[in-house]
C-alpha cells in the first residue's frame, strides 16, 4: 500500500528568529519510502526541520506538502515523533502507553501488551516510567510513538547515548516498521547507524539541504563539499 | 502558678472527656474551613491550571495580582467582606453577616489566591515538560488539563494542605465577619482569642493544643507526600 503522506515537499521553507534565518529557503523533496536519515553538524537546523515537518512550529516562509496536501492537523495525527530527550508521563510504563490509546479512543490491552513485548519491557510494565534507564526510556517512547500505527515516524537522535543492546533493539524495530510501509525520517550523528539503516541521506548545513543521496553513494562519495568535509571530520560551522 | 496548673489540667480534662462545647467548636471550624477549601480548590485548581498552560495578553498581570493577593492581611479581607455583607452593603439583603457562610466567603477569598498561585507553578513545570509531547500526539486541551492534574497529584495535594493550614488557623477575617457568636460562629481561633482575653485559659489551651496538633499533622502529611512523590519518581 503506498504511503499517503508521500511525497513530502518542502518549498523555500524559512524559519526566522531575531533576524537569523535558521532554516534558509530550504528545498527538500522526499518521494521514496523506507528510511531517510538527516545528517549535518550541530546547529544545522535538523531538529527545526523535523519540528516543522511535524507541524510543531510553522514556517515563516514557504510551504510544506504531504502527498500534495498542505500541512494540517489531520496530517500530524498520522505522524509520530520521538524527541531527543524522552518525555515520559509521571506514570507507570503501562499507563504511558495506555494514555495515547485512551486519548484516541482506541484503547486495547492487546495492543499495549504487544508494544511492551516488542521493546522488551513487559517485565517493567508496572514500574514508574521515570525510573527506567536511559535505554529503556527510549524504547518506551518508541513503542508509544508506534502505538497509533503512524504513516510517518520522526526520530530526533533517538539512539544517542544508548548501549549497543538497546540500539540494536531500536534499529531492528525501525527496520521492521519501515518495511511495513511507515516512512521513517531520523536525525543521527552515528555514521555506523546511518550506514546500517538509511536508504537515503539528507545532508544539512546552515539551514539548507546540501544534498540528498542514496546511502551507499553518500558514504562512498558525497556530492557536496560540506558533506565531504563533515565525513572527514573537519567541518566548517 | 496555680492558675497555670489548673488551666492545664482542665484543658486536658476537656480534651480527654471530649467535652461537648469543645467538640462543637472544632466541628464548626472544620465545617467552615473544609467548605471554604473545597470551593477554593474547585476555582483555584481550574484557574491555576488554565493560567499555567494558556498564553494570552494580560497573563503576566493576572499572575502578579494573584501573587500579591496571597499576602492579603486577613483583617483587611474581613473588613472588605464585612462592608459587602453588612445590612447597608451591596450584598446586605442576603443576610449572611455573622453566619458560617460569611466566614466561608472570607476564607475563600484568603486561600483561593494561594491555591491558584501554587497550582500555576506546579502545572507550569509539568507543561514545560509535556508540551511538545502533547502537541505531537494532538492531545485535546481538555485531556491535557486532565493529565496535568492527575500527574501533578502529589504536588496538588500539598497545595491543598497548605490552603487548609491557612484556613483553619486564620483568625482576623472570621472574627470580623462571624462575630464569634456562641453556638453559631465560634470557631477554634476566635474562641482562643476571646477566652484568653477573658482570662479563661482552659478552653483556649485545649483548643490551642488541638489546633497545634492539626497544623503539625498537615505539615507531616505534606512532608510525607513529598517523600512519596520523590520515591516514586513522580516529582
Ligand atoms: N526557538 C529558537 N529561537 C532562536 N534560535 C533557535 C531556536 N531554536 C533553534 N534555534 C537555533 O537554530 C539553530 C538550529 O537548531 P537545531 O535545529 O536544533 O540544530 P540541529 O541541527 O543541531 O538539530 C541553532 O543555531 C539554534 O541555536
Ligand atoms: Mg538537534
Amino acid at each position: 500500500m503506498p504511503n499517503s503522506l508521500l511525497p513530502i515537499t518542502a518549498h523555500q521553507v524559512s524559519i526566522i528568529r531575531k533576524g537569523r534565518r535558521l532554516l534558509n529557503s530550504l528545498d527538500l523533496t522526499i518521494t521514496n519510502p523506507g528510511i531517510t536519515m538527516i545528517m549535518g553538524p550541530n546547529g544545522a537546523g535538523k531538529s527545526l526541520l523535523l519540528r516543522c515537518l511535524h507541524g510543531l512550529i510553522s514556517s515563516d516562509e514557504g510551504e510544506i506538502h504531504f502527498g500534495q496536501k498542505p500541512m494540517e492537523a489531520k496530517i500530524r495525527y498520522r505522524q509520530s515523533m520521538v524527541f531527543q530527550s524522552p518525555t515520559l508521563l509521571r506514570r507507570s510504563v503501562y499507563a504511558n502507553l495506555a494514555f495515547v490509546l485512551k486519548d484516541r479512543r482506541m484503547f486495547d490491552p492487546a495492543k499495549i501488551d504487544h508494544a511492551l513485548n516488542m521493546v522488551g519491557l513487559t517485565h517493567l510494565a508496572t514500574q514508574s516510567a521515570r525510573l527506567l534507564s536511559g535505554g529503556e526510556k527510549q524504547r518506551l517512547v518508541l513503542a508509544r510513538a508506534l502505538l497509533t500505527d503512524p504513516d510517518m515516524l520522526f526520530l530526533d537522535e533517538a539512539t544517542s547515548n544508548l548501549d549497543p543492546a538497546s540500539t540494536k533493539i531500536i534499529e531492528d524495530i525501525l527496520r521492521k516498521v519501515s518495511q511495513a510501509s511507515t516512512k521513517i525520517i531520523a536525525i543521527t550523528h552515528d555514521l555506523g547507524q546511518a550506514k546500517r539503516l538509511a536508504d537515503t541521506i539528507v545532508f544539512m548545513h546552515q539551514g539548507r539541504v546540501c544534498e540528498q543521496t542514496p546511502s551507499d553513494a553518500f558514504f562512498d562519495q558525497p556530492i557536496s563539499k560540506e558533506a565531504r568535509a563533515f565525513l572527514k571530520g573537519d567541518l566548517l560551522l | 502558678m496555680n492558675i497555670y496548673l489548673d488551666s492545664l489540667t482542665t484543658a486536658l480534662q476537656l480534651i480527654i472527656t471530649a467535652d461537648a462545647v469543645l467538640l462543637e467548636i472544632i466541628s464548626l471550624s472544620l465545617r467552615v474551613s473544609l467548605s471554604a477549601l473545597a470551593l477554593s480548590c474547585i476555582f483555584g485548581i481550574t484557574l491555576g491550571t488554565m493560567l499555567a498552560i494558556r498564553s494570552f495578553r494580560g497573563r503576566g498581570v493576572i499572575i502578579s495580582i494573584v501573587n500579591a493577593m496571597m499576602g492579603l492581611p486577613p483583617v483587611v479581607v474581613g473588613l472588605i467582606v464585612y462592608l459587602h455583607l453588612s445590612r447597608s452593603g451591596p450584598l446586605g439583603w442576603m443576610g449572611l453577616l455573622y453566619t458560617p457562610s460569611a466566614m466561608i466567603i472570607a476564607q475563600i477569598i484568603l486561600i483561593t489566591p494561594i491555591i491558584i498561585a501554587l497550582t500555576c507553578q506546579m502545572i507550569e513545570d509539568l507543561h514545560e515538560d509535556y508540551r511538545d509531547l502533547f502537541a505531537s500526539l494532538s492531545v485535546s486541551r481538555l485531556s491535557a488539563i486532565k493529565a496535568y492534574i492527575i500527574d501533578a497529584r502529589y504536588s496538588l495535594l500539598t497545595v491543598i494542605l497548605a490552603g487548609f493550614g491557612r484556613a483553619i488557623s486564620e483568625v482576623g477575617a472570621v472574627i470580623i465577619v462571624g462575630g464569634n457568636i456562641d453556638h453559631l460562629t465560634r470557631v477554634m481561633t476566635t474562641t482562643i482569642a476571646l477566652e484568653t482575653s477573658k482570662g479563661e485559659l482552659a478552653l483556649a489551651l485545649a483548643l490551642g493544643a488541638i489546633l497545634l496538633a492539626m497544623a503539625m499533622a498537615v505539615n507531616l502529611a505534606a512532608t510525607w507526600l513529598k517523600h512519596l512523590a520523590k520515591r516514586r519518581a513522580y516529582a
